[in-house]
């Protein structure tokens, strides 16, 4: 069976799925929609709208989202051991220190090569 | 049925739905959000088998870096962006017969396994968990030197991603 502490998560998903179609569905239900063509066209500053929506977004995004994913796992390695963190005092302490400081090499890495550089 | 078949059943068909809307619409950053879908669905069964910490790194890292970095790689390559990205490339034939092959597989390398009318034992005290997990991580007789390598890991990982994005900048 599963344990009960899942049961808040449930309750929030459930809340926010519930509020979120809740509220798409009132609005469809009582909101005036008098669509014509020109209220249907994506909205530039008045003008006729140039070329496709979407563009190539910055490879400074990419950047981003793969040293996320790197720290992201991090986090992971870092969780089993704060859970314990306590009893393994120093040891500990030295151990996961070992991990982070290696981890921090790649970052000054990233740091120098401007990867964090939104410019 | 008890309530955990029903809740296994109803999560299981999410998830296929979901994943069979990755591999059959044609917008990739629709693809990618029912991906997440499929992933979520993931979650939710460890949640099920009772494996908490797998439940968070399945979202934390599937959902939360690996969705987002596939969003913006499809962001990134404006070609495949488009409603008009083929379902069909010249393989499909070859993949499909593959799939089939494994598909085959498999099912005859489960039908003799006793495990889908078994019970599996309730959870107790000796389970292993979390605090297990960790305690193996950084013990000496455990895996604290896979445990560093792993550190060594990422940063090549990391290395050669900016590496690949930057060139010799």
């Amino acid at each position: 069976m599963i344990p009960n502490e899942y049961l808040p998560i449930a309750v929030l998903f459930i809340l926010a799925t519930g509020l979120a179609a809740l509220v798409i569905i009132l609005g469809h239900a009582f909101g005036p929609r008098r669509p014509t063509a020109r209220k249907l066209m994506p909205y530039e500053s008045g003008m006729t709208p140039i070329g496709p929506g979407t563009r190539r977004i910055r490879v400074a995004f990419y950047m981003i989202a793969v040293d996320f994913i790197l720290f992201d796992i991090e986090v992971v390695f870092f969780l089993p051991w704060a859970v314990y963190a306590r009893e393994l005092s120093y040891y500990g302490l030295l151990v996961i220190g070992i991990f982070t400081v290696l981890l921090l090499v790649g970052f000054i890495y990233a740091w120098k090569k401007g990867a964090l550089e939104w410019e | 049925m008890t309530v955990m078949q029903i809740l296994f059943l109803l999560i299981g068909l999410v998830t296929l739905a979901a994943s069979v809307m990755v591999v059959s619409t044609r917008n990739m950053v629709r693809a990618a959000l029912y991906l997440i879908v499929t992933l979520f669905g993931v979650a939710v069964l460890y949640v099920l088998l009772n494996a908490g910490f797998f439940a968070v790194v399945q979202v934390v890292i599937y959902i939360g870096a690996i969705s987002i970095l596939f969003i913006f790689a499809v962001m990134l390559t404006r070609d495949v962006t488009g409603l008009q990205a083929a379902a069909f490339n010249r393989t499909w034939l070859l993949a499909a017969f593959l799939a089939l092959v494994l598909f085959g597989g498999l099912f005859l390398a489960l039908q003799g396994w006793s495990g889908f009318e078994t019970v599996p034992p309730a959870f107790t005290d000796d389970t292993p968990t979390i605090r297990d997990l960790g305690l193996a991580l950084v013990s000496p007789d455990g895996y604290v030197i896979p445990f560093e390598v792993a550190s060594v890991l990422l940063v090549a990982a990391m290395i050669g991603a900016i590496y690949v994005a930057w060139g010799r900048k």
